[in-house]
């Protein structure tokens, strides 16, 4: 762990690699975004000596390991929470939260909420392959109702979350979702991620090669991807399929598929996505479209601007700083009521 | 003009204020309090009241009180019995009638004694006509009316007059007290300097109690208290929780680090809470969390970046953090948890307290976990701990827990003012950029204390976890030998904690007959119980702990030498559970309550006489 202190003056993938060697399964979706966040980070034009990696616990959580960058592996469910006190307490600091669907959904849902509606500037990134893998395979809140698993055997009973619904609920500013099998869509959406100022969400499905091996395989399959994926582009007609004749259109308040050419549909019926609106109904219906109705929405479904808690709180520090006549302990100390007690009084 | 009254000179007072949550009695006591400072008595308060923020008006349910012990003597607790009660209502003066001294003077408002109030309190027999009141020196005072009436001509509305009740109330203390009327109004001038009105209002309220008291002849001793004997200099009135907070701020500023306090508001702690977060002016980050756990968890990574860390609650938050606290064990990582306990399990007496957390704050982890455990002993010292906590905890890179209690965070007494030049430094074992072979585990020889180096620092990039890591380096490690060093150093680093920390004192001869040993903030109580038997001749030492992980060097020298040993905790024998495990060698006797009430001096001495006898 010792650190080569001869470093370049621009930052480059090099300098985030350790030598310490990565303990992930061969074939795991993890390795694929570990080699994209090394690529990505050198292009948020960020010292790495500012760069923290915080993670849960989980098999997604082992990243801070592998990556040259302080980094924090902390405790299972908190990284949301850990890394909100880092950010809070040095703002300077560009802070990334890896943790996963049990990490960040079960026993971490409430600091995941929280951070959200707190908008600080953190970028988490949810490792989803729908179970728990460091545990050997049981169902997590992500797993498609019944499945079977460990922990149930005769098929999950519960119905799964859906993260991006959560960080709509929570009033998030950022929501993106990519696959681990697209390096060039995770980059693309990691580095809008680090850049915007709020806390952003990005979902990676992930594929758990051990013990929920093609989990995603309907969405990423090469054979089916063109067609069960929608890649959202803020500004552009939200197209798809493996003759881009597909299309999504806003229709009685809900979003409907339609195909370019039938019924008279041309590609000026098709919706423009619009990102940034603050309005977040539309945004919630992209989230929760699914198979086999709607293709998944990949991409950068939602990035508002929406005002900073750190920056907020800095802005109240320097006020009260500016407008106090109590400027150290010594003034505090003597400040209100004090009882000068001396031997004349009686 | 009524004739004069015979003026008693005493020694000390105890007051108590006692009506509905609403009366402002909380108030009034505070100015009390704030009076007696004003005129040189040595003072200590303490609050009582219900968990309900307003339970039905005119109920036992609903009384809320506050009590004062001012004294020309030296004063260590808010006294066991009242000298004067004043009662806004019959449920008031049914909840205090059995922490009366015989003779007392009892103050009411006799509006507030009808049949629709004893029924309320649950009065069968009218108390101010069946004798049960024989003995004491009542003084009915038609309190609520006679406010109104002085109020009528201020244009104030009748929810305002009403809150001027407790100016009638002081008006009959400054003359029961000899006090000096001007003393009263500069108060109320300060108070309400922004409504010209209210000013008005309050001083002739606060004018007719006096005059009232004085014409009435109902009263026919008044008291004098003079001033402290043995304080002089600068001082204010201090709460504990404030106190605790204002330890930490002088830690920051002392130390460099600035300070960030991640918390979930929970009693008896909130208050800490609540003053850090209007201490933006001295940099002081404040974290109101969605839980407990992430109150601790946005402090260690708080911690991570180098500022003086800081959690604060009570006993059931101290078991949700509980986790976090070993994650800060095994990143060796400073932070600071202020426990500020209360009547438990679960949520037991929220507002009322007991020392009950002790082997909570020892053990209560996974793992071998061990950290430094020390205890404030008076409202006002809870800034010298705090403070304290921050220094052990920045120098030797812990978890420190600091254990309050509900009795220490709302009582309050008169502090001594310090000055910051005079306040020991604080040096955490910081390293510069691009430190020469830096490794996160390398430590400082004498204390074995890691360095720390923060993101943001140039060369100095490293990882941190919950995982076992190798010594120096801190590559993750799962050697079991390593493992073995490892959980021997994080012992080793807190047991040498010992020549950090001050030898232990013992008030009065450390081969007494019976040596008193307490820990935390029973002190005042343990104090004043040992200093009147001993003014009594009688062979009798206190040894009071605020050290308890690691016990002070000398500690099997305080022991060794009594005849007879006797712990008394606010539980049912934690210390004595702890010191019998350090120094089995020597026998202990126990002395054991858990009411949600401290310790009464009267009780302590009987206990005490008994053990004196029973050679």
């Amino acid at each position: 762990m010792k650190e080569n202190t001869d470093y370049a003056p621009v930052v480059q993938t090099q300098d985030f690699k350790l030598d310490s060697p990565v303990k992930w399964c061969a074939g795991c979706g993890a390795h694929a975004i570990l080699s994209t966040i090394r690529n990505s980070v050198p292009e948020t034009g960020v010292k790495k000596e500012n760069v923290v990696f915080v993670s849960g616990i989980g098999c997604s959580s082992r990243f801070p390991y592998y990556i040259n960058t302080y980094g924090f592996h902390s405790l299972h469910g908190r990284a949301a929470a850990i890394a909100s006190g880092i950010k809070v307490a040095n703002p300077e600091l560009s802070v990334w939260v890896v943790t996963g669907d049990g990490d960040s959904m079960a026993i971490g849902g409430n600091h995941f909420i929280h951070v959200i509606r707190r908008n600080i500037n953190l970028n988490i990134l949810i490792f989803n392959n729908r179970i728990y893998g460091l545990t050997k395979g049981q169902y997590s809140p992500t797993t498609p109702k019944g499945s079977v698993t460990k922990t149930s055997p005769e098929g999950s009973i519960e119905e799964p979350f859906n993260p991006g619904e959560l960080v709509m609920g929570s009033q998030g500013s950022f929501f993106a979702r990519v696959v681990d099998t697209d390096p060039k869509m995770m980059k693309e959406v990691f580095i809008k991620a680090a850049l915007h100022q709020g806390t952003s969400v990005v979902e990676v499905l992930q594929n758990c090669v051990i013990f929920n091996n093609d989990v995603h395989q309907n969405i990423t399959g090469k054979d089916v991807r063109d067609d069960h994926q929608i890649y959202l582009e803020h500004g552009k007609p939200m197209i798809f399929g493996k003759n881009r004749n597909k299309g999504l259109r806003h229709s009685c308040n809900r979003v409907e598929v339609v195909t370019i050419g039938e019924n008279g549909i041309t590609e000026k019926d098709i919706a423009i996505h619009d990102a940034v609106t603050p309005e977040n109904s539309l945004h919630y219906d992209l989230v929760r479209m699914g198979q086999p109705e709607y293709p998944v929405a990949m991409g950068i479904i939602r990035s508002v601007g929406s005002s900073v808690y750190e920056e907020m709180l800095y802005d109240q520090i320097s006020h009260s700083k500016e407008k106090t006549s109590i400027k150290c302990m010594d003034d505090l100390l003597k400040s209100g009521n004090t009882f000068e007690i001396n031997e004349t009084k009686a | 003009m009524g004739k004069n009254p015979k003026i008693i000179e005493l020694e000390d007072v105890v007051v108590k204020f006692a009506g509905d949550s609403g009366d402002g009695m909380q108030l009034t006591g505070s100015q009390f309090s704030d009076t007696s400072a004003f005129i040189g008595n040595d003072l200590s308060t303490f609050p009582d009241y219900p968990s309900e923020i307003r339970a039905p008006q005119g109920t036992i349910a609903g009384v809320s009180g506050y009590q004062v012990h001012i004294g020309h003597k030296e004063i260590t607790t808010p006294g066991d019995l009242a000298d004067v009660l004043v009662a806004m209502n019959p449920a008031a003066l049914k909840t205090n009638m059995k922490w009366l001294k015989p003779g007392a003077t009892i103050i009411i408002d006799s509006d507030n004694f009808d049949d629709k109030h004893y029924k309320k309190a649950e009065y069968i027999e009218d108390p101010l006509n069946d004798n049960s009141l024989e003995g004491y020196s009542i003084v009915k005072a038609p309190i609520t009316s006679l406010t109104r009436a002085t109020t009528s001509e201020f244009g104030i509305d009748a929810k305002t007059a009403d809150k001027t009740k407790n100016q009638f109330v002081a008006g009959i203390l400054f003359w029961l007290f000899n006090r000096d009327l001007s003393i009263g109004e500069s108060f109320i001038q300060k108070k309400f300097k922004k409504n010209e009105d209210l000013v008005k209002a309050n001083i002739a309220v606060l004018r007719a109690g006096y005059n009232y008291a004085e014409t009435i002849e109902a009263m026919t001793t008044t008291f004098l208290v003079n001033p402290s004997i043995n304080k002089r200099g600068l001082f204010r009135n201090i709460s504990g929780n404030t106190a605790t907070a204002w330890g930490l701020l002088a830690a920051a500023e002392k130390s460099g680090c600035e300070l960030f306090l991640g918390s979930y508001p929970i009693t008896p702690a909130t208050e800490i809470l609540q003053e850090l977060a209007s201490r933006k002016h001295l940099g002081a980050i404040t974290f109101q969390a969605e839980d407990e756990i992430a109150g601790i968890c946005s402090a260690i990574g708080a911690s991570f970046t180098g500022r003086l860390a800081v959690t604060s609650t009570s006993g059931p938050g101290l078991a949700l953090k509980g986790e976090a606290i070993g994650l800060a064990v095994i990143t060796e990582l400073p932070l600071v948890i202020v426990n500020v306990q209360r009547g438990g399990p679960s949520t037991g007496l929220p507002t009322k307290t007991e020392q009950a957390d002790l082997l909570q704050a020892l053990y209560g982890r996974s793992g071998e976990s061990p950290l430094i455990v020390i205890a404030a002993t008076t409202p006002a010292n809870c800034f010298n701990f705090a403070y304290e906590a921050a220094k052990l905890s920045l120098e030797h890179m812990t978890p420190v827990i600091l254990l309050t209690d509900g009795y220490l965070a709302n009582g309050s007494e008169l502090w001594q003012i310090p000055e910051m030049k005079n306040m020991p430094s604080i040096k955490p074992p910081k390293v510069k950029d691009n430190h020469e072979g830096y490794m996160p585990y390398l430590r400082d020889e004498k204390t074995l204390a890691r360095l720390w180096a923060v993101p943001g620092q140039e060369g100095l990039r490293h990882r941190v976890g919950g995982l076992e890591k190798a010594d120096k380096t801190g590559e993750v490690s799962h050697d079991p030998f390593n493992h073995q060093v490892m959980v021997g150093l994080r012992q080793e680093k807190v047991d040498r904690v010992v020549d950090y920390i001050p030898d232990q004192e013992i008030m009065g001869d450390k081969d007494a007959d019976l040596l008193v040993i307490g820990w935390g903030g029973t002190y005042g109580a343990l104090l004043s119980a040992v200093k009147e038997l001993q003014a009594e001749g009688l062979s009798i030492s206190l040894a009071q702990f605020s050290h308890i992980s690691p016990l002070p060097k000398n500690t099997a020298e305080v022991l060794k030498y009594a005849k007879k040993r006797v712990i008394c905790e606010l539980n049912l024998g934690q210390f004595a559970l702890y010191l019998r495990s350090k120094y089995p060698e020597y026998s202990y006797e126990q002395y054991n309550k858990v009411q949600g009430l401290p310790f009464m001096i009267s009780e302590l001495k009987a206990r005490f006489r008994e053990l004196l006898n029973k050679n």
